[in-house]
Order: structure tokens, then C-alpha cells, then sequence
């Protein structure tokens, strides 16, 4: 067999050049034609992956693109300074704002996220760290997949039995407590997987400098794994800061200013829920106002996270 | 000063597989002992059960006597005491990626509760002189991050890192395995100016690697300790059949 051709077929990805020398050498032919039939098939079939890998990415783009395409038309008009600056007015009176409900969605987040981060990665270090392999871990890894998987209703039905019947009000405290509880399986399960990234060389570079393990878990792991656990809080953060149901029978909402924690509150999305069900066109108006707002302000937050990561320290660690 | 090591019936297990049986050894204090033997053979694990690394993994088990110096270290102390009087170098260079190279050498230092800045500043500059680091990296100790260094730095730096804890023991694990020939000669060069200060225990799969630095030379073969003796004995005229087949390159 000539070398050009067998260099040809070694080479796989070849060219029609090294193709055309080869038919010097007689009887190779029909390898020839087989070799560049095998190359437009894989051409064609490289073709076919990336155009189906841009439609996927496409599809994944296009929705979110439309949604806030069609927010900026509907809500972009009634934006004004006294959307972020008043409360909402009485029916039948024109304008008023949600400057209440942003108040309350603040309030309601720092909140959820003080429960929610502390107990979220604790559980998670627990998972990758302490409880490696236990029972205690496997029970903790299927509850927080469970609740992960529990219906936001569910949640607020249930934080409303446990806390709002007993005090025997609505408050901005049950509803944080909420959505703290909503945030847990995400961070933890995050922070696990985060750990779990951490090269075992890490670990044991401490160990061996005579470092106690819950020193080197929390000095060492924890810090080494941090870019990527600020990820998974800040998308537990996105995911509660649009929720309504479990809020409905927690914070209740609030037509007022309120910042106190005993007392119902307002909220973003329980704000527009209320005004889009609701017969009036202003309140209608306001509604697209709020969804844009709240929008807008996922949008940063996941921004917040795009940019932490790319400045991670993680790379370095693989 | 380094000691020595007496280490005597020592048997290791990983979940059922007796990974070390019956080992009885006499390491010399202020020598570089060398532990050669195919992939498997124990070497590692051995070391391993000298700093009590060993016991980290769940599944392992170990029985046995070591004295380091007069210290039973199965017996009369904690294995984060251990740690500190027995450094180790791995295979593989694992600095702490997130830390600098300042940070990385203090780190022993620090997060056993060592604060003043004027002792740590001299500390770390001592060591990063005993690992030949030093000149190379005297100008970026806190800009860089010792991630950022190349193999054969990183692996100065985690011999730098094990010196600042002050051990008397330093174990190292295949520590030029995978470091270009440049590296391995500053690490072997370190080796020997490093044995004045520190009981040297490496293990190597590299025989000429062994023959260049070792004064004592240990070959393990399936678990057990085949032969110990000096280097020369070992390549030149070892008494065990085995060990010959293995330095000849019949198996292994």
C-alpha cells in the first residue's frame, strides 16, 4: 500500500490533496472513493450537530427575549418616579406605585436568605464533608431533593399552619420564613457538589500539616469551593424572589408601608398577582410595570452571579 | 534535628485488602531512606501510616507499633500532633489555589493559631530558602497565587509549606513523579542539603532516582517488606531474589 494513502486513512480528517495523490499508485481507486464518501459524511454529519446545537441555543434564548421584550412594551410606558417612590393608591384613583411591595420583597429576602444560606450550606458542608457516606447524609440528601420538588403552595399552606395560626396573624416573618425554607435544598445541594469539586489533594495537603479537619473543612474546602457556592445562593436568591404562592398565606400583602416583621407585608409578586387579577386598567397597567421591575432585577442578580464566577478563584484549583 | 523511626508488626488494611503485612523497620535519623517496588506493592501506604494519613480514609485500618524518636504515635498522641512533627510532600504538587505564596507556606502556621506577622514574615522566608524557592519568587510572595507557579515550583513550595511547621520527619511521596528531569534534579539536589536538618523518607519509582539520593534502601513487593539495607547493597548485590529480578527490570 502506497504511503500517501496510508498516511490518508491514518490522518482521518483528511483532504482531497493527499486523496489525489494516492490515485497515483494504481488499484486505489476504490479507496479513494471510499475515503471521500467517509469525509462527506462527516462533514454533513459535523454540519448537522452545530446547526442543531445553535437551534437548541436559540430555543433556550428565545423565550426569556420574548417575555422581556413584551414587559418593556407592556410595562415600560407606565415607569415613572412615583412607581418606586408611592404606595398604591385607593381604587378609583389614578397612579400610585409598589414602592412598598420593593420594600417588602427586600425585606421578605434578606430574610428568607438569612435562614435559608446559614442552614443551606451548613447541610451542605455536612454532606460533602462530615457525613460523607453516613445514613444521616443519605436521609438529608433525599429530604432536601424532596423538598426541592415540593410545590411552592405547599410550602406557604404549611408555614401558614406552623406559624401564622399559632401567632394568629399574617406576618413579613412567615413569609421570609418561607421562602427561607424554599432556598435550602438549592444551596445545600449546591454547596455539596461545590465541595465535592474540591480536589482530595487540597484536603489532604492540610491534613498533613497537622491542621484539625473542621479547620481545614471551613479554611481551606469551604474557601477554596466559595465562587461556586455564592453561585448556588444567589440562584436559590432568583428563584424565591418571584415567588407568590407560598407568600399568599404568610405576608398576606399590604396595601400600606409596613417594615415590620409581626405585620403583614407587601411583595413584587404578590403585588402583581393582586393587580392583574384585579377589573381596572390602571391596576392593570401597574402590574406590567411590576413584572418588569422584578424582572429586571433577576436579570441583575444572575448577572451579579455570571460575574463573580468568571472572576472564580476555583480555576485554579483543577 | 530529625529522629528516628522504629516501626515494628505494622499491618494496614483498606476495607478488606491487607495492604501491608508485618512490617519491621529501622528508618536512621538525619539519612534519606528510599522505598522502591512495583505500583501496589504497599510503598505508599506505609509512609502513609507514619503520619497517620492513613487513617483518614474511612475503610482503613492499621495495627502496630511506630515510635518517632520516643513518641508511640498510635498511642500517646493525636494524629494533628503527628502532623506537625512529620511533614509531607505528595505526588502530585497541591497548593492551596486560593492562597498566595506567602499564604501558602504560612498556612501550617496559621491555621494552627500562629499570628505574629514578624515571626511568620521570617518563617516563611527560611523556608522558602530551604526549598531553593526563594530567589525566584521573593518579589510576587503575596501577588501571586501559588497556583500560578510552574510543576517543579509548586512542589518547592509544598516542600517550603511542610518545612514552615518545623517537622522532624519529612515523608515524600513520589515527589518528582511528575516534574520534568530540570525540577527533579533541584528537588534531589534540595533532598540532600534538606537530610542535614530532617529524617528523609521518599518514596520512588524511579531505581536511579533511589541509588542517587538514599542512603537505605527498602524494596516492597505484594504488601510486604522484601529487603532493607544500604543503597549499595541493594542495587549492587542484594541478597533476596526478588529484589534482583526487580532492580534488573525482569518484572515490575
Amino acid at each position: 500500500m502506497g504511503g500517501y494513502a496510508r498516511r490518508a486513512i491514518d490522518g482521518g480528517l483528511s483532504t482531497g490533496i493527499r486523496g489525489q495523490r494516492s490515485v497515483k499508485n494504481a488499484g486505489e481507486g476504490k479507496l479513494k472513493n471510499e475515503h471521500t464518501f467517509r469525509a462527506k459524511i462527516r462533514t454533513l454529519s459535523d454540519g448537522a450537530a452545530t446547526g442543531l446545537a445553535v437551534l437548541s441555543t436559540i430555543l433556550v434564548v428565545a423565550p426569556l427575549v420574548a417575555i422581556f421584550v413584551y414587559l418593556v412594551y407592556k410595562g415600560a410606558s407606565s415607569l415613572s418616579w412615583a412607581f418606586f417612590s408611592q404606595i398604591p393608591k385607593p381604587v378609583g384613583e389614578v397612579g400610585g406605585g409598589m414602592a412598598n411591595a420593593i420594600l417588602g420583597s427586600a425585606i421578605l429576602l434578606a430574610v428568607g436568605s438569612l435562614i435559608g444560606v446559614p442552614v443551606g450550606i451548613s447541610g451542605g458542608i455536612f454532606l460533602a464533608e462530615f457525613g460523607r457516606g453516613t445514613k444521616l447524609a443519605h436521609a438529608v440528601r433525599f429530604t432536601a431533593d424532596v423538598l426541592n420538588g415540593v410545590p411552592s403552595i405547599v410550602m406557604g399552606i404549611a408555614v401558614y399552619s406552623l406559624i401564622v395560626v399559632p401567632q394568629g396573624h399574617f406576618s413579613a416573618f412567615s413569609g421570609g420564613v418561607a421562602l427561607g425554607i424554599m432556598m435550602i435544598p438549592t444551596v445545600c445541594r449546591t454547596t455539596e457538589e461545590m465541595l465535592l469539586m474540591v480536589p482530595n489533594a487540597v484536603r489532604e495537603a492540610a491534613l498533613a500539616l497537622g491542621v484539625p479537619n473542621w479547620r481545614s473543612v471551613l479554611a481551606i474546602t469551604v474557601k477554596t469551593a466559595s465562587p461556586g457556592i455564592i453561585t448556588g445562593c444567589m440562584l436559590a436568591f432568583a428563584r424565591v424572589a418571584g415567588e407568590t404562592a407560598p407568600l399568599i398565606f404568610t405576608a398576606f400583602g399590604n396595601v400600606g408601608w409596613n417594615s415590620r416583621l409581626n405585620e403583614p407585608i407587601s411583595a413584587l409578586p404578590l403585588q402583581i398577582y393582586v393587580y392583574a387579577l384585579s377589573p381596572y386598567d390602571d391596576w392593570h397597567r401597574l402590574a406590567w410595570a411590576g413584572s418588569l421591575v422584578l424582572i429586571v432585577l433577576i436579570v441583575l442578580a444572575v448577572s451579579l452571579v455570571r460575574y463573580v464566577t468568571s472572576r472564580g478563584v476555583l480555576k485554579g484549583a483543577s | 534535628m530529625g529522629v528516628g523511626i522504629e516501626v515494628t508488626t505494622l499491618n494496614a488494611w483498606y476495607g478488606t485488602n491487607h495492604a501491608l503485612q508485618d512490617i519491621n523497620l529501622n528508618i536512621p535519623a538525619n539519612q534519606v531512606t528510599a522505598l522502591i517496588g512495583p505500583s501496589g506493592c504497599g510503598k505508599s501506604t506505609f509512609v502513609r501510616c507514619l503520619n497517620r494519613m492513613h487513617e483518614t480514609d474511612p475503610i482503613a485500618r492499621v495495627t502496630g507499633t511506630v515510635l518517632i524518636g520516643d513518641l508511640d504515635i498510635y498511642k500517646d498522641a493525636k494524629p494533628v500532633e503527628i502532623r506537625r512533627r512529620v511533614g509531607m510532600v505528595f505526588q502530585r504538587p497541591n497548593p492551596f489555589p486560593t492562597m498566595s505564596i506567602y499564604d501558602n507556606v504560612a498556612a501550617g502556621l496559621k491555621l494552627n493559631g500562629y499570628s505574629s506577622r514578624h515571626v511568620l514574615d521570617e518563617i516563611v522566608e527560611r523556608s522558602l530558602k530551604n526549598s531553593a524557592l526563594w530567589d525566584e519568587v521573593k518579589d510576587d510572595l503575596k501577588k501571586k497565587s501559588g497556583a500560578s507557579l510552574s510543576g517543579g515550583q509548586q512542589q518547592r513550595l509544598c516542600i517550603a509549606r511542610a518545612l514552615a511547621v518545623d517537622p522532624e520527619v519529612l515523608l515524600m511521596d513520589e515527589p518528582a513523579s511528575a516534574l520534568d528531569p530540570v525540577s527533579t534534579a533541584k528537588i534531589e539536589d534540595l533532598i540532600f542539603q534538606l537530610k542535614a536538618q530532617y529524617t528523609i523518607v521518599i518514596v520512588t519509582h524511579n531505581m536511579q532516582q533511589a541509588a542517587r539520593v538514599a542512603e537505605k534502601t527498602g524494596f516492597f513487593l505484594n504488601g510486604r517488606m522484601v529487603e532493607f539495607d544500604s543503597t549499595d547493597k541493594i542495587f549492587t548485590n542484594p541478597s533476596d531474589k526478588r529484589t534482583e529480578d526487580y532492580i534488573t527490570g525482569r518484572f515490575g
